[in-house]
């Protein structure tokens, strides 16, 4: 087996540890909290970094009226589908198909993680703004508008008393890796082609 | 009479001649100063090197201080109700002060002892013994709670109490007063003969900490006064020291001092096992209490127990008796197990034995007489040594594991260095006043960490500022890292410590619970989830099932109750975070607050006397809306039909 292939099989194998590793980690820091309160996301699941985590995180969000961090959603049902769809297609290009495919198949992925991410986007903006109009405290912008408690995308941002980080875990790296190698195995696979033809 | 106008004079002169001593080091100190600040101070948000667990005397409880800062960082309930934390207040902490006399809310407190393996600290336990309604109580270090206390019966007074051996195989127990043993209507006149001693083994279950009174070993009518366990050469045996050999029932400080020379007992309790074995024991129809809590359940269970397995002392090889002079005190023993002091509080000398010596005067039967059978050893035959003129009224000795033995003198009001071996003086510091325990942690094991002396003093005076004719009570801290010892810190105590005990922080932090969880949440009324809520009635009696969470009770409008009636709020914590406990309290209820840990359910009784609507409240300021979590309840006169009905944010 050449190594473009080699290399597009570990593509495609990469993204299978998002069954092992959070996604994405969400920490939330406050002088309370010298433990800090965390949540990992995976692709089927919310878990808490410590103990009982998400219950306290739910307990602090209360006061301004955010709604519970579900126990679960729509997504963890798709996310593990699509991983796997995705391997076993990459496997099977990895085993038959030309190089040029490999290219296709990172472009699928990057594509699919863009909607992973605008999807996971709009669940936390809709977490952070649909707020309980009965919520304890309000607080308001400068402009005088609701003030929304949406955890950052990716780095980090003071939410009133609280500094929330939002970051990759090694799931989403792995899968990222995945998307590398694809690129990576497409690139051996180009030069071979060229050598071959000279 | 001569002789004591003698005397007096002797210890007169000494006093001065100690005071003099004192003032010379305190002009010495000044050098120092500024180093005992430093070593003393724990920067905010640091931690202790140590935990001392200073006992709480009178106050019934134990104390849990940070070394070297001496700041007080918990008073754990124990043989006192604590209306702070609800202990003997609640219904489930209730059955926790039962005795054979019934519900005993206080004792006196005095020597904690943890729980060891192998001869060292290992951490798991607190012992202490309540002087007073003779028992013994466990306290948790995972939780920092009581969850044990066992009565001991044939006992008066329980002060040579509760130490452990060096595999914690057995906590030890034994009569201050000696009494008739079993109890009888007896005249006071009739003691010499008649009246008992016992020394009580309380074995300590390897694997749950459970404590069961194993046997007991029937003594000559003595005082028994401190007791310690044999480690290394002697593990296998208990030194428990006596006074009143006289057997005095009236005016002890006079009659009671006759006598040039008392004992300490050698108890062989390998030997006493086989006894039992052996099935030589006689069993003694008994009452006593048991009560243990459970962690899982939150509850407290009392069970009177009915029998108890009593050894005669005078069994061949079970107990020799070592002369020792002058109504010795402190029982100690150093870490390598070969020296037993006795420290004789009328005297000016600490008399030394050789458990080596001990054993060969056994085997040689070097014997001076017996007492009710039980073999008194050849003085001189025993003795390893003798600190001269050390001090006045020599008290307690612990080791800092390092050669050398540190003595408090109460009379003379200062703690002595000596060197193990050689018996010789090697530094003397003043305490401020008259010192009675002291405490090295690890001094009392094969290990101790010998980088401070407290020493918990009898009389405070002038020490700190006044507040009225009772004063704080009061430790002091020195460093003994150095070739004479240092003073760091004067600590006000609560109660009037007598004993503690200190270990270092980090045998106990990694094992310190935050939190209790609900999965493992078995009391019989808990509400663990709001689905659980409701209130049910059963004839007179109503029954509560509430819930707690930042920052609301569930339910928290309840209305149905009748005057009359005995309601029963039983309260879920429904937190899992740590440090988040509630308290609830509810107007006019006769009892406490209960103060409740995440996790926990607690209950507490309310009888309403009055038709109207009443109040409760969280007790404990838990968030930002503390001061909305509340409730209502409305009472209906008795002969209201009003049906029961609850609810919360409608």
């Amino acid at each position: 087996m050449d190594r473009s292939r080699i290399f597009m099989t570990l593509a495609a194998l990469l993204p299978l540890l998002l069954f092992v590793f959070p996604l994405w980690t969400i920490t939330l820091e406050a002088p309370q909290y010298p433990t800090p309160l965390g949540m990992n996301i995976y692709i089927n699941d919310f878990a808490d970094k410590n103990p009982h985590d998400i219950k306290n995180i739910n307990l602090m969000n209360h006061y301004v009226g955010m709604k519970y961090i579900p126990e679960a959603i729509p997504e963890f049902k798709i996310f593990p589908v699509t991983i796997i769809i995705t391997t076993v297609l990459g496997l099977l290009l990895a085993w038959k198909a030309g190089y040029k495919w490999f290219l296709y198949w990172g472009i699928l992925m990057v594509l699919l993680s863009a909607a992973g991410i605008y999807d996971f986007y709009l669940w936390e903006h809709d977490y952070g703004h649909d707020l309980d109009p009965k919520a304890i405290l309000k607080f308001t912008n400068p402009d005088g508008s609701a003030m929304g408690f949406q955890p950052p995308l990716f780095g980090s941002k003071d939410i009133l008393n609280f500094k929330a980080h939002s970051y990759p875990h090694f799931g989403a790296l792995s899968f990222g890796l995945g998307i590398l190698l694809a690129f990576v195995a497409y690139a051996i696979g180009r030069n071979m082609q060229k050598n071959k033809i000279k | 009479m001569k002789k004591i106008i003698y005397s007096s004079a002797v210890m007169l002169c000494s006093l001065i001649l100690f005071l003099s001593c004192g003032d010379r080091d305190s002009e010495n100190k000044g050098a120092l100063a500024s180093s005992a600040a430093e070593k003393v101070y724990v920067a905010p948000g640091e931690y202790d090197e140590f935990y001392a667990f200073i006992s709480g005397g009178f106050s019934g409880q134990l104390s849990v201080y940070g070394i070297p800062s001496g700041r007080l960082f918990k008073v754990i309930p124990v043989f006192s109700q604590d209306a702070e934390k609800a202990w003997g207040y609640n219904e489930e902490t209730k059955p926790m002060l039962q005795t054979s006399h019934g519900f005993v809310p206080w004792d006196d407190s005095h020597h904690p002892d943890i729980s060891q393996t192998n001869g060292e600290l290992d951490g798991r336990y607190v012992f202490i013994n309540g002087n007073n309604t003779p028992r013994i109580a466990k306290i948790d270090l995972s939780v920092f709670e009581t969850t044990e206390i066992i009565e001991i019966p044939n006992c008066a007074g329980n002060h040579s109490s509760a130490f452990v051996t060096e595999n914690t195989e057995y906590v030890v127990a034994g009569t201050r007063f000696s009494v008739p043993i079993p109890q009888a209507d007896i005249s006071i006149k009739d003691y010499k003969g008649n009246f008992k001693g016992s020394l009580s083994f309380i074995s300590v279950d390897p694997e749950d900490g459970g404590m069961d009174l194993s046997f007991q070993i029937l003594m000559p009518g003595f005082d028994y006064d401190l007791a310690h366990p044999g480690r290394g050469a002697s593990h296998g045996w208990m030194f428990f020291s006596t006074y009143n050999s006289e057997e005095a029932s009236t005016l002890l400080e006079v009659n009671a001092s006759q006598n040039d020379k008392d004992f300490i007992a050698a108890v062989n309790w390998k030997k006493a096992e086989e006894y039992i074995k052996e099935g030589k024991f006689t069993t003694m129809p008994a009452n006593y209490a048991h009560n243990v809590y459970d962690e899982h359940t939150h509850t407290a269970t009392s069970t009177m127990k009915k029998e108890v397995r009593v050894l005669d002392g005078s069994l061949p090889g079970l107990v020799y008796l070592l002369p020792t002079p002058k109504s010795p005190h402190g029982c100690d023993v150093d870490p390598t197990g070969e020296y037993i002091v006795g420290n004789g509080k009328l005297s000016a000398d600490l008399t030394v034995h050789s458990f080596k010596k001990m054993i060969s005067a056994i085997e040689n039967e070097q014997f001076d007489g017996e007492a009710y059978g039980i073999p008194i050893l050849k003085f001189e035959e025993v003795l390893a040594g003798t600190v001269k003129q050390a001090g006045l009224g020599p008290l307690h000795t612990e080791f800092d594991g390092k050669g050398n033995g540190y003595t408090t003198f109460f009379i003379s009001s200062e703690v002595v260095k000596w060197k193990v071996g050689s018996w010789e003086v090697l530094d003397r510091q003043p305490c401020y006043y008259s010192v009675g325990h002291l405490m090295i942690p690890g001094g009392n094991s094969r290990k101790p960490f010998g980088k401070y002396v407290v020493a918990m003093n009898k009389i405070t005076k002038d020490r700190y500022l006044p507040t009225g004719p009772e004063v704080t009570q009061s430790a002091q801290l020195y460093d003994i890292t150095g070739e004479k010892m240092e003073l760091l810190l004067d600590f006000p105590t609560i109660g009037e410590p007598h004993y503690a005990a200190g270990i270092p922080a980090e045998l106990i932090t990694e094992r310190s619970r935050k939190i209790f969880n609900l999965t493992e949440n078995k009391h019989k009324y808990a509400a663990t989830t709001d689905a659980d809520v409701k209130v049910v009635r059963d004839g007179k009696e109503v029954h509560v099932y509430m819930t707690m969470i930042r920052s609301h009770f569930n339910p928290d409008n309840i209305e149905g109750i009748k005057v009359g009636d005995k309601v029963y709020f039983h309260v879920t914590n429904l937190e899992q975070d740590y440090d988040v406990p509630h308290g609830i309290s509810m107007i006019g209820a006769n009892t406490s607050e209960l103060l409740i840990m995440p996790g926990q359910t607690e209950t507490f009784v309310w009888e309403p006397k009055q038709v109207g609507v009443w109040p409760f409240y969280c007790t404990d300021f838990c968030s930002a809306l503390h001061q909305e979590m509340q409730g209502y309840v409305r009472v209906s006169p008795e002969t209201s039909n009003l049906e029961l009905s609850w609810g919360l944010g409608d």
